[in-house]
């Protein structure tokens, strides 16, 4: 992979103007005329913008004229341009990590616009340093890996489901993997669904029809993944049917869709001392199987475990809409029925749920607010009838009411199993214990891992539309490895010098992609020898690993430490 | 058979970005189609993104530039959609290419054109709180790099001289003759992500804006935030440019009212706390209150954020909508009145400046888009789900997807997710065409 002739390194360094931006401060020429005095530097040149088409055919003609096998652009940032210059080396002929930039803008002429004379001998220092590198430079290769055009989906709950649908309709297998003897997960439960008030058994039939009769979804009832190894493009998959009988499949991408359980408030506001004190998810079976009977009075107390000082801190965004429309629905059956909901701030965000509020204020709901210091408090019963006490802080003083039900909104949790399943994909999962995903703001359905997507209610509380959004997401995000068939993977990755390695499994456990393990070698000695092994496919390049190797075994590629020696070296020697 | 298929993306924001990337990365061509000069939307005016506090044209401009070099993709800034027929598989649409004077092919966006200029205007990036020429890029990580003359105010367009753009430009890329050009694509699925836009506070006059000069929109807050704006992210009273020593953000104004806007905007409570915790990096001495309604914390890491802002910056915030904002005409300080409900009193309170957080509210050319796509609006005049659950992103025509803000108000994150569920959508149409 490297090469190990010898070769006699000549290097082009190309100095850009970009208009007046660079040239405006630092003396171009000079720094060109300085440029050829440096070792192993076989041509410079000024170019006006390195990165029009016509500069970039300059540095092509000059590549080919003078022979040159490493290139220094000394111009703008890495970030934007980089693979602009590098594309230009591989069209003539060369590989394109044999390319080195030196940012003379924004770390030079932008912030040194004052100071001409010193921004040029900045300049100087920092191409000397992309030279110092650049006659380092090793080419690379990135290795091109196949991609098994299926996925595994864990999870046959609605986002399970849609985007096990999504992507059979393009035409990829899926593996769908449920635990229970049946699909539909959470919606099994419910009655009907805010906002459009369609009833969920309906919907979920549709679905599960939809799906079961998908010749490209294999659907895996009452099973456990029990072992993923490999990665993107090729993992591994051993399941368990049944508790008994194993099975293995290859797919190319994998889809965590495994849900949330709802919190049992045992102990909380006389909740499991009173059968008359119950979760709202009881409310709904109860309004489901058409059971409820007419009451008095029914009092909901949302944040119920959720929104604490400590622990559950998060917000469980789908209870207060679930209370409007229970609300609603309980006045529907019985207009007589008094309902109060005690509330800390009503989520009635976004286009549809505001509406829903002012309907159930219209329609004689009490809403009472109240603050995380002083909540509800259940504190008498007698004959069935429940005393619930709250200090309302719009009124500014303490109400009791007298309720024959009080409803609990209580939150989504993660479910018990996520943590094995998060550490055998080694994916993590956030302090609300919910699975984390890539970045909150433009990586929402990734993992880190690649190859590995999330989605529902597995990554945080979310409504029905919310999780089917983002399961077509998921769909979307898998279904590109797919779709490209091949995949090219990161040629800037750690190296494990096997001779220094003593297996003390720092790297593995700083990983956060799971690019490296300790394995054992030489299985035949008697004490086994650990040594860490990357797994180039999965590498991120990000060079953490190396930095934990307490010995120095790890080296990055394109990254030496003699690479950067050699630009510190020439940094504060000036040669 | 995916590469012979392409899609027509509307709208160079975040969402729109997000559903190009992920269709093109699975083989299709993308024709993304922007109005205005750079790609970018809303998200690239912001300083910080919530919760993780990143820059955001950081960590959007990769995906600009992406967008950009992407050999699947076709950029077609400064555009408009003007007549779309067909249907799924076979839609031809008429997109109009606005004259830049500038060939875009030549223009290697260096500024020297910029600085030569002799007009100045607001710059509407910077939301009108700084200035820019009559032929500029309009913001710096502006995607493509080159430059727009602006015919309303170029000297040559309005006066009939200067020309000194074409005379400094040495790549020959200004063209004063450039004629708008119409140009005709099909493509097999079309994904609609134009955005929304803000209410106009100027509807809720009691809180002054456009009277007060230090009572600014969210937005304009933003980039008097920004390293790149046009204060270089010094935090100052437009007043008179002293540093404000008491901020008081002002949530859900034109939301929730059954008077202008009923909806909840989803994203204010957050920015505005993120917006507060800014405040408290750049000036922690200044005094900051946010009055709020509910503290809408629904989404995730939301209430650990505002605990954040309360108990480590000491950001306060009260549970009262103040009723009005009246200036101090000599110190133009502001005085704002509300009703403290758990004292069962009404308060007052002085603060330097006020910013305003507005409803995220339908663009006003909705109708005209929706019109050429043949789509339903909703009762508001955002773009209408085929079912809010179980096809958020599908409408009613097949093969028309929607996504991001002009669906309904979101934040980026829900924008994004919803930007691949589209692109999911469009990819599973074109598939089942087959």
């Amino acid at each position: 992979m490297e090469r190990r002739e010898e070769e006699v390194i000549r290097i082009g360094v190309f100095v850009c103007h970009c208009g007046i931006n660079i040239s405006g401060v630092v003396n171009v020429p000079e720094v060109v005329k300085y440029a050829m005095t440096l070792p192993n530097v076989a041509y410079a040149e000024e170019i006006l913008y390195a990165c029009s088409s016509d500069g970039l055919n300059k540095i092509k003609e000059a590549m080919k004229k003078y022979n040159l096998n490493r290139v220094v652009v000394a111009s703008c940032t890495p970030r934007t341009h980089e693979p602009l210059f590098r594309a230009t080396c591989e069209e003539a002929g060369l590989n394109k990590y044999v390319f080195e930039m030196a940012n003379i803008r924004e770390h030079c002429s932008w912030v040194h616009s004052r100071e001409p004379e010193r921004a040029t001998e900045k300049a100087k220092d920092l191409v000397r340093m992309a030279v110092a590198k650049a006659r380092l430079l090793k080419s690379q290769e990135e290795p091109e890996i196949e991609v098994t055009p299926s996925a595994l989906i864990i999870g046959g709950g609605i986002s399970g489901m849609t985007a096990a649908l999504c992507l059979a309709n393009r035409g990829f297998k899926v593996h769908l993997v449920e635990k229970e003897p049946e699909l539909g997960g959470m919606l099994r439960h419910l009655h009907k669904l805010y906002p459009t008030m369609v009833d969920a058994s309906e919907k979920l039939k549709e679905t599960i029809e939809a799906v079961k009769s998908n010749r490209n979804i294999e659907t895996w009832m009452l099973t456990v993944v029990k072992q993923v190894r490999g990665f993107i493009g090729n993992f591994d998959v051993s399941v368990q049917r049944g508790g008994r009988e194993t099975a293995n499949f290859r797919v190319g991408t994998i889809i965590v869709a495994t849900g949330a359980d709802v919190f049992e408030p045992v102990g909380m506001y006389g909740y499991g001392k009173y059968d008359n004190v119950i979760t709202q998810l009881k409310l709904e079976r109860l309004l489901k199987e058409g059971k409820l009977e007419k009451l008095e009075r029914v009092i909901m107390i949302q944040c119920v475990g959720a929104r604490e000082e400590k622990g559950r801190t998060y917000c469980s965004r789908i209870c207060c809409m679930t209370s409007l429309k229970n609300a609603l629905l309980i006045k529907g059956l019985y207009p007589e029925t008094d309902i109060y909901i005690l509330f800390r701030d009503l989520q009635t965000y976004g286009k549809e749920y505001e509406e829903w509020y002012r309907m159930a204020r219209d329609m004689g709901i009490n809403f009472v607010k109240y603050t995380l210091e002083k909540p509800p408090e259940v504190i008498a019963e007698h004959n069935g009838k429940l005393t619930v006490s709250v200090y309302d802080i719009l009124l500014g003083e303490e109400i009791k009411v007298e309720s024959d039900l009080v409803i609990l909104s209580t939150p989504l949790i993660q479910r018990e199993d996520a943590k094995e399943l998060s550490q055998m994909l080694k994916v993590p999962l956030g302090s609300d214990a919910f699975f984390l995903e890539a970045h909150a703001k433009l990586r929402p359905i990734d993992f880190a891992t690649d190859g590995i997507y999330v989605c529902g209610t597995a990554h945080g509380p979310k409504d029905v539309g919310e999780s089917v959004s983002q399961a077509l997401g998921a769909a979307s995000r898998a279904a590109i490895p797919m779709a490209i068939k091949r995949l090219r993977t990161e040629a800037i990755t750690a190296t494990v010098n096997e001779e220094l390695c003593k297996g003390c499994s720092r790297c593995e456990e700083v990983c956060e992609y799971g690019a490296i393990r300790v394995e054992e070698v030489r299985p035949f000695v008697k004490v086994p020898t650990l040594v860490a092994k990357v797994i180039e496919a999965q590498c991120k390049g990000c060079g953490t690993c190396a930095v934990a190797c307490p010995i120095g075994a790890i080296t990055m590629r394109h990254f030496a430490d003699e690479q950067i020696s050699a630009m510190i070296m020439a940094a504060i020697r000036g040669d | 058979m995916s590469e012979k298929h392409s899609v027509l993306v509307i709208g160079g924001g975040i969402a729109g970005i997000q559903a190009s990337l992920d269709l093109s990365n699975q083989g299709f061509l993308v024709y993304l189609v922007e109005r205005s000069p750079s790609i970018g939307g809303r998200m690239a005016q912001l300083d910080k993104t919530f919760p993780t506090m990143d820059c955001s044209i950081c960590i959007l401009a990769p995906k600009m530039i992406e967008c950009f070099r992407h050999p699947n993709i076709k950029l077609l800034t400064y555009s408009e959609v003007k007549e779309v027929k067909g249907s799924v598989g076979n839609f031809r649409v008429k997109i109009l290419k606005k004259p830049r004077f500038v060939d875009e092919n030549r223009c290697t966006g260096c500024g020297i054109c910029s600085d030569k200029c002799p007009i100045e205007v607001p710059n509407e990036f910077d939301m009108n709180l700084g200035m820019r020429k009559a032929i500029y890029v309009p913001f710096p990580q502006a995607v493509p790099r080159v430059v727009t003359i602006d015919r309303d105010n170029c000297l040559f367009f309005t006066k009939g001289v200067c020309k000194i753009c074409q005379r400094f430009c040495q790549a020959g890329a200004v063209d004063f003759d450039q004629e708008p050009r119409e140009a005709i694509l099909s493509a097999s699925a079309i994904i609609v992500a134009i955005g929304s836009k803000l209410f106009d506070v100027r509807k809720r006059s009691e809180y002054g804006y456009g009277r007060y000069k230090n009572v600014l929109l969210s937005l304009e807050f933003e980039r008097l935030l920004s390293a790149s704006g046009p204060t270089g992210g010094r935090l100052a009273r437009l007043s008179n440019g002293r540093i404000p020593k008491r901020i008081a953000f002002i949530q859900c104004v034109g939301s929730r009212s059954s008077k202008d806007v009923p909806f909840c905007s989803s994203a204010c409570c957050m920015y505005a706390t993120k917006e507060a915790m800014l405040i408290k990096e750049h000036e922690p001495e200044c005094e900051v209150y946010v009055f709020y309604n509910d503290l809408k914390v629904f989404g995730k890491g939301f209430q650990d954020f505002i605990a954040r802002a309360r108990d480590y910056w000491g950001v306060k915030y009260v549970g009262a909508l103040p009723g009005k904002v009246v200036e101090d005409p000599e110190t133009r300080d502001l005085i704002i009145w509300y009703e403290d409900v758990r004292e069962n009193a009404m308060k007052r309170t002085k603060v330097d400046m006020v910013v305003l957080c507005p409803a995220l509210v339908p663009r006003e050319d909705n109708k005209e888009i929706a019109g050429i796509l043949g789509l339903e609006l909703d009762e508001y005049g955002f773009f209408k789900s085929k079912d809010l659950l179980f096809a958020p992103v599908d409408t009613n025509v097949p093969g028309i997807f929607i996504c991001g803000c002009c669906q309904g108000p979101k934040d980026i994150s829900e924008s994004v997710a919803q930007a691949s569920a589209a692109a999911a959508r469009a990819a599973e149409v074109i598939a089942l065409l087959a």
